[in-house]
Order: structure tokens, then sequence, then C-alpha cells
């Protein structure tokens, strides 16, 4: 296995000030991006929102209309793509269907002119544990075994940086989250910076440390999963990333460390480290499962009654109307003290002021919510 | 006939005609297979036919037409001519036409419309036009129609087929596996060499049968630009009046299974390769 | 919105990869244009030029100087119409019955022949490879007056010794409709093929019935190969002249008799380029109303 530890340590991507114009439309806006050496990166948003572009850029598909492009010292911004140390896992695998696996795999290390293909292609094979197909024509392999042959076929040239786009969209469920695993797996092993981009954000989730939220050719957020989900900095990235309850509300005051914030004649307490805007305008934010159908804490919306009740195995989702019609989301786990609340019933939400964040209210409340899960 | 037997009969018409109904759509393309095969079945049985001089009426089965297909005068002269014709022409319509299918389906330019245009043209036009116009072009500079003015006929309107159909099989490549070579450090020309040209070259096979097929059959141009020279067609046309020779017969029926044998074995190739 | 137009142009053609705003397209395209042009384009105008030549009096035959003089078109055109409505009215009679025969061919071949697709595809094709002359003059002697079915046809009653089926403007549509049929079904077959069939089953779904969804569903789905297929049938039965010639009698000569006779048995050059250049402008004209109508233009 040693043999197969290809990270150079060559040095960081760095993507900076990248626009990419087609036309009047700009599908990338001004994008600064560091992408640390040897990472598992996510580039994560709905599709359209300039994810794919930001990724044709890196592999030299596509040329920005403006800005660099730098691995470690090295500009790459106008290289051809066969000139980059750089390779892409193609959405649909983009497998050569005229060529063996082993010649697809075969194929960059031909044209760079290496000796001992052989060995090679068969490290390479035997890292995605398919050493036994080598003779056969990817149009008689499965869709698992293409994406990992693709995968092979990229990882066999020891590229700088791997770029996969989609590489789990043809997939089904089950192969999917099998294949998150064994891609986890096989980065762990040869420590290249992987370049993910899904539009899938459970995905982006489970596989990468770092996570960039793309919407509309510029990036939300950047950091990891849990710093994503639990403190999301724009409404996009809280109502993408998962569900999320907003709330129009108005802040008025903000010492010792909290603020606090009033809506319809309810008042509510954020930490202020939670308070990502100066604007006295915000959307409160917090997510289903923290809230609770009590009435303790300082937090509480009371007088709410249930308008939909569906179970879903590990909890009950309840929506609740508060009295000022707002629809809330509930998950409640179904575990002791379950409340089995029907349609109807009157209830009291509440939940902590550390689960709770404040966002810039000048956004679109539903900015990120309902997109269109499609490809 | 009182009991037992009676209801078979008008339950066998009526399920007769309900399996009719069913399948009268296969029932009609049955018959339109047959029509499209008559000739094709007479040419081939009055192949065997011991003919004498007219080939007209049935005069008893024979074999030499076949054991000897050159036996009349001129078949088979005019058979090498329009094979040296048809493999020329196809040579030149194939290379040419898949240029031209290369820079439609792989490159930008000024001029696109003007290019269509003129690849839809001559197939747009009657052959008699066609024959007609290059033959008062050749009398206006003098030039004697011959055997290099039907290779310079039947290049021409070879042309427009093998682009179209190249083109279409160049439109329907993933552009992902171009891209994916040259991620793959293949630079412009190992992307050609390496994957287009190789995925591409089913297309162009099929546009050079496809050529030569037009080529080999093509009676109206080159009756207008070949001056004394013989091709198949014109032979068969010629001789037509007084009854073609049961050798003609024999090398159309030939023609036949050859094709049909190339085809096939294609067919069987691909299905092949899928599999295995 | 902007999420189609990232999905659509990064998987567009040309686009991507192989960029070239550089001179190798007009290297690519020249040999065969440079060809196209001096063996189609200047023909054309060759022709052009030859049919408004005159023969000075007194000169050879076959000597021709340009004079200009259109009244050629006039002349040829008066002389031919006959022939030159019979080839269009010939030609559309061919085509209508040809598309009636190769709808429900395709229609099978796409809809009904399960595994045997492939080979009845080829079916189709087979007969192309034997000329396509030797199978003219087959029918020519099928249906000759000595042939198998006139002489059957003669022993019934109601036929008298008369019966003859060359040489009659039955025969030569016949001809032409047999010779073009598989130019109707390839395309035919090629748009229906691309039909889902659940789409029909959906129209039976929502209340049409066979004959409704027929006309609502698979005749417009079918369109461009409804179109590509006429056309190509068309095009050169309304020129052709070999099924006229072998099938028919005198009064059966199309237009592209008249052409052939006028270049080779009169040699009168003028009036056979003043024939065609009509016949080509007649038809392109005929082409271009009938792609606009049918709102199809993908047809190359």
């Amino acid at each position: 296995m040693a043999n197969s530890k290809v990270s150079q340590d060559t040095g960081d991507l760095v993507l900076n000030r990248v626009s990419k114009f087609y036309g009047d439309f700009c599908a990338v806006d001004d994008l600064s991006l560091t992408v640390p050496d040897g990472s598992f990166f996510a580039l994560l948003g709905p599709s359209g929102c300039g994810k794919t572009t930001t990724l044709r850029m890196i592999a030299g598909l596509e040329e920005p209309s403006q800005g660099t492009i730098h691995i470690g010292d090295n500009d790459i911004t106008t290289q051809k793509p066969y000139r980059r140390n750089v390779n892409t896992v193609f959405q649909n695998y983009a497998l050569f269907p005229h060529l063996t696996i082993f010649e697809n795999i075969a194929f960059g290390l031909r044209r760079r002119g290496i000796k001992d293909v052989k060995t090679e292609v068969e490290n390479a094979l035997n890292l995605v544990e398919l050493g036994h197909l080598a003779e056969r024509k990817p149009g008689q392999l499965s869709g698992g075994q293409q994406q990992r042959i693709a995968v092979a076929r990229a990882i066999v040239n020891r590229p700088e940086v791997l770029l996969l786009d989609e590489p789990l969209g043809a997939l089904d469920l089950k192969l999917r989250r099998q294949m998150q695993i064994e891609l986890k797996r096989i980065q762990m092993e040869v420590g290249i910076t992987f370049i993910h981009v899904t539009h899938d954000q459970e995905e982006a989730m489970t596989m990468a440390d770092t996570i960039a939220v793309m919407n509309q050719g510029k990036i939300e957020q950047m950091g990891s999963a849990t710093e994503l989900y639990e403190a999301p900095k724009t409404a996009f990235v809280a109502n993408f990333l998962g569900q999320c309850n907003l709330i129009k509300a108005k802040v008025q005051s903000r010492a010792a460390g909290k603020a606090v914030v009033t809506a319809k004649g309810h008042t509510f307490e954020v930490p202020l480290s939670r308070v990502s805007t100066d604007s006295d305008s915000v959307l409160l934010g917090v997510r289903p499962e923290k809230l609770r159908l009590d009435d303790q804490g300082i937090n509480s919306i009371k007088d709410c009654v249930v308008t939909d009740r569906s179970f879903v195995g590990t909890s009950t989702q309840y929506l609740v109307r508060t009295p000022w019609d707002l629809e809330l989301v509930v998950f409640e786990q179904n575990d002791e003290g379950l409340h089995d609340l029907h349609v109807g019933d009157k209830v009291s939400l509440e939940w902590d002021a550390e689960h709770t964040f404040a966002l810039d209210g000048a956004q679109d409340i539903n900015a990120g919510a309902d997109l269109e899960d499609e490809e | 006939m009182t009991t037992l037997s009676a209801p078979p009969m008008p339950s066998f018409t009526h399920r007769a005609s309900r399996w009719i109904s069913r399948n009268l759509i296969r029932i009609y393309a049955g018959v339109a297979f047959v029509y499209l095969f008559i000739p094709v079945a007479y040419t081939f049985a009055f192949s065997f036919n011991d003919s004498g001089k007219s080939n007209l009426v049935w005069q008893g089965f024979t074999l030499d037409n076949w054991k000897n297909p050159c036996g009349a005068p001129q078949v088979c002269s005019a058979v090498a001519n329009s094979i040296q014709i048809g493999v020329l022409s196809t040579v030149i319509a194939t290379i040419l036409g898949t240029m031209i299918a290369f820079a439609l389906g792989r490159h930008k330019f000024r001029g696109r419309t003007s290019t269509n245009l003129l690849i839809f043209l001559p197939m747009a036009t009657p052959e008699v036009v066609l024959g007609a116009s290059l033959l008062a072009m050749f009398l206006n500079l003098g030039v004697n129609p011959g055997f290099w003015t039907i290779v310079i006929s039947h290049v021409m309107f070879c042309i427009s087929f093998v682009v179209v159909t190249v083109k279409a099989r160049i439109a329907s490549l993933d552009p992902r596996l171009e891209q994916a070579a040259m991620d793959l450090y293949a630079n412009e020309k190992d992307t050609f060499r390496y994957v287009t040209l190789p995925l591409v070259m089913p297309g162009i096979a099929g546009a050079a049968l496809l050529a030569f097929s037009l080529s080999f059959d093509d009676f109206i141009i080159t009756n207008f630009n070949s001056g004394i020279e013989t091709t198949f067609p014109k032979f068969v046309y010629v001789s037509a009046a007084r009854g073609i020779p049961a050798e003609a017969n024999v090398i159309g029926s030939a023609m036949f299974f050859i094709a049909l044998f190339i085809v096939v074995i294609g067919q069987v190739v691909a299905r092949q390769r899928k599999k295995s | 919105m902007a999420f189609l137009h990232g999905a659509t142009r990064t998987h567009s053609g040309p686009r991507s990869g192989i960029k070239s705003r550089s001179i190798t397209p007009y290297l690519l395209l020249a040999p065969g244009m440079i060809w196209l042009i001096t063996f189609f384009i200047i023909p054309i105008f060759s022709l052009a030029s030859t049919s408004t030549m005159v023969r000075p009096e007194g000169a050879q035959i076959g000597t021709y100087v340009q004079e200009l003089r259109f009244q050629n078109y006039v002349d040829a055109f008066v002389a031919n119409q006959e022939q030159y409505v019979r080839s269009f009215v010939y030609a559309g009679i061919a085509t209508l019955l040809a598309l009636a025969i190769a709808f429900p061919l395709a229609y099978t071949i796409a809809f009904k022949a399960g595994k045997y697709r492939n080979v009845l595809l080829v079916l189709v094709v087979a007969p192309f490879f034997t000329s396509f002359l030797l199978r003219t003059v087959a029918w020519t002697q099928i249906l000759g007056d000595d042939g198998p079915i006139v002489s059957t046809l003669k022993l019934l009653p109601f036929f008298d010794d008369s019966l003859r089926l060359t040489a009659t403007p039955f025969a030569v549509v016949s001809g032409l409709t047999y010779n073009f049929l598989p130019f109707m079904t390839l395309p035919l077959y090629a748009s229906l093929e691309r039909i889902d069939p659940r789409t029909l089953e959906a129209a039976g779904d929502l209340y049409a019935n066979g004959f409704t969804t027929f006309k609502k569903v698979t005749v417009p789905l079918a369109m461009p190969g409804i179109v590509a297929g006429t056309l190509l049938t068309f095009i050169p039965a309304a020129g052709d002249y070999i099924n006229a010639t072998l099938l028919g009698n005198p009064s059966t000569k199309m237009i592209g008799n008249v052409i052939e006779s006028r270049f080779f048995a009169v040699v009168d050059y003028p009036t056979a380029a003043a024939l065609s250049f009509t016949l080509m402008a007649t038809i392109l004209i005929v082409v271009t109303l009938y792609i606009r109508k049918s709102g199809t233009d993908e047809l190359v």
C-alpha cells in the first residue's frame, strides 16, 4: 500500500477572484477559495450554482474570464488540461467505450510516456478492488464498477488534485452510501486533495472535511459540516442544509454576551456569538430537532396548534402553527417522553438560547428551501 | 353435426377474424416485405434460367450462368468499371466528406450556414439536373466525358451523404470522452488519434459503404457523364430492351448476397462485442 | 433560470474541449467544398448559361452561342408542359402511396418487432443491394404482357386479352413507389423509434382511442420522419426517367425523359438546360414551402 501513497505535498489549491461569464450570464462570481493540500473538500450547491463550472476551470476544461488559479506556486490558470497535474472523475464516468478497462486506466500513463504501465495499472485496480476486470470493456460493467474504474483511471496518474463531478449521481441510494465510504477510504490511503462537487448535502456532509456552499456563483459559507449545520451564516445555508425554522425578529438589546430579540410580542435570547449581523432586523433560526414541545425555557412560544403530523421511524415530525400563523417544523425523537400529539392539539414550543442563531433580516427567508433535487 | 361438433365452426372463424384484426398491422407489413422482395427473388430465379440470348421467359434450370458469369459479352468489363469507379469515388468522397463533417461537428467558424446549405443542396436536387448541369459544364469546357468524369460526378453526389452520416456519429459522441482524454494528458492530436477517431470510425465505415453502393448503383448521373464508358447499371439499361442476359442477374444476385453478408457479419460482430 | 443554463451548457458540443477559431476548420472544409463548388455550383451556372444559348443559323449540330434568349424557357415549358405537370403528379401519387405502405411497415418495425427489429431493418434495406435497374427490369418482366401476373389475370372472366400492365401510368407510378420505398421507410422508422411507447399508452389512458392516439400523438411525433421521407421520395421521383422509360409508354413520359432525349437524341442543349433549371427551381420552391409549412428545420 505504500506504493499507492502518491501525494506529492505540492501545496494548496488557490482560486483568487475567479469569475466566469457566458455572455451576460455570470456562472462564477468573483470567487476566492483555498483548498488545503490533502484535504477532502466539497463544493455543495443546487444545480446552476456554478460549482461544476468552478470544477471545470480547475480541470482546465474552461478558462476563467477573470482571476487566477494556483497549485502551490504554480499558476495553472491558462494551462491546457493535459499539462496540469489535475485529474477528473467525470459525471457518468466518461470511460472510453472502445478501450478495455486496463487500457482506460493506462491511458494517462501512456500519454505521459511512463514505462512500467502494467504495475501501476494493477496497483490502481487493486486499490479499487477490481483487479479481475482488467480485460473487460466499460459497457460490460455495472454502474458501481464503472465508478470505481473512473476513480482508478484518475488516481493512477497521482494528480496533485482529484476532481469529482457528481461522481455518485448515477448510482442508487444503497450503492451511493457504500461508495461514499469507499471514496473516503481511498482518499485517506492516497492522501491526494479531493474536490468533490455535489448537490447532495448529505453526501457532502458525510464525506468532506470542509464544505463550501455555493449559490449563484458565490460561496455562501465555508466550514466543517457541523459548523455549517449548527451555525449557518445565511438563510440559504440554513435552508439548504437540512431543514430550518426562521422567524423574522427585531433586536432590542445587545449586552452581556447575549442579544434580546422580539417577534410578534414574544421575546427570545440569542448568544451574541451566534448573531451574524449588525442589523437590528434579523432572522431568528432554530433547527427542528432543537425544538421541544414544552413551555419551560427562556425561548418559548405558547398557544400553538398542531397542523400536521407524520411518523418517520426514528422521529415524529410535527407542523406547528404559531399564534401569528407561521408554520414551524418540529422533530421529536421516538423514545420515552413522546407526546403523541394529533392535528388540532394545543401545544407550546421552547428551545435553548444556545441553539438559536440570528441572521441578517434583509435576506429572503425562503432562500435555499424547496430547491428541486434533480440530477 | 348436431350436438358436439357444432360450436367449433363459428368459434374458429371468430377466432381467426380476431387474430387478423389484432395482427392487421403485422400482416400489412408482411405483405409490404413480399412486395419489396418480389423483383429481387425474380432476378435471383432468372439467374438460373437456361435462357440463351433473351432472358425474358423461363426456359429451364441451369447453373451455367453462375459458373461463368462473364459469359455474356461486356458484363464483366462493365462490372469491373463500376467497381473501379466505386472504389475511387468512395475513397475520395469519404476523405473529403469526413473532413467536412469534423469541421462542422468539432469547430466553430464563420460560414457554417452556407456550408450546411452547400451540403444539403445536392441531395435536394434531382439526379437528372445534377447530371445535366455537369455535362453542360463539360461540354462548355470541351471536355470529353469518360471514366474520370464519372468519378468526378460520383464523388460530388456522395460527399453530402458521407458528411451527413459521419456528422451524425460525431454529434452522438459524448463530449466528455474527449475532455476525459485531455484531462488524462492527451494533447489535441493524441485525443483525436486515440479517442475521437476510433469512436467515429464505425460512422466513417458506414458512410464509405453507403458511398460505394450509391456509386455502384448510380445510373442517371453516370449516363449523362460517361460518354462511351460503360458501367454495370448502364449496361443493364442498354440491354433492357431485348432482355438482359442471365449473367447480369447472376452479378446482381451475387452483389445482393455479398452486401447482405457484410451487413449480417457487421451486426453479429457488433452484438458479440457487446456480449463478450 | 440560471440552473438550466449551467446544466445544458457544460455538456454542449463544440463549445468545450477542442475549441478553435483558427484556420483548421477552413483547411478541413476546403477540399470538399472546392469539389462541390467546382462540380456542383459552377455546373449549375453553366446550365443556366447554356439555357439561354441559341444555335446560329447554319451552324453544326451541337454548336451554340450565348444570346441570353430567355424565350427558351417559355418555349421549353410550352412544348413540354404536359410532361412537366405529369412528373409532379406521378411523383406526388408515388410519394403518397409510399407513405401509405411505409408507415405501417416502419411502425411494425419500431413497435411490434421485438427482438427481430434489426433483422427487419436489414430486410428493408436489402432490396437496395440488388441494382436499382435490375429490379426495375424485373418489374417490367413480372408485369409484362407474357409475365405471370397478366397471364393469370387473363384467365379470370372480367379481363379480356387486351389487358396490359406495363406501358401504363399504373406501372410507372408503381415503379416509382417501389423504388423509393426504403427512402420513405428509414426516416419514418428513425423518428418512430424515438417515440417512447409509454406516451402512446398515456394517450390511451387519457381516453384517446386507437385512431385519436394515432392522429394526435403518433403522427405529430413522427413528423420529422414524414417530412424527410416524403422529400427523399418526391425529389428523386420527380426527376426520374428510368421508370417511365422501362415501365411506361410515350404518353407517360416525364420531364426527365425529355431532358435526357433533348441532350442525347435531339442534341438541343438549351432546351434541356432550361427544363433542368426550371425543374430544380420548382423543386427547391416546393421543398422550401413544404419545410416551412411542416415546421421542421432539422433535415440535414
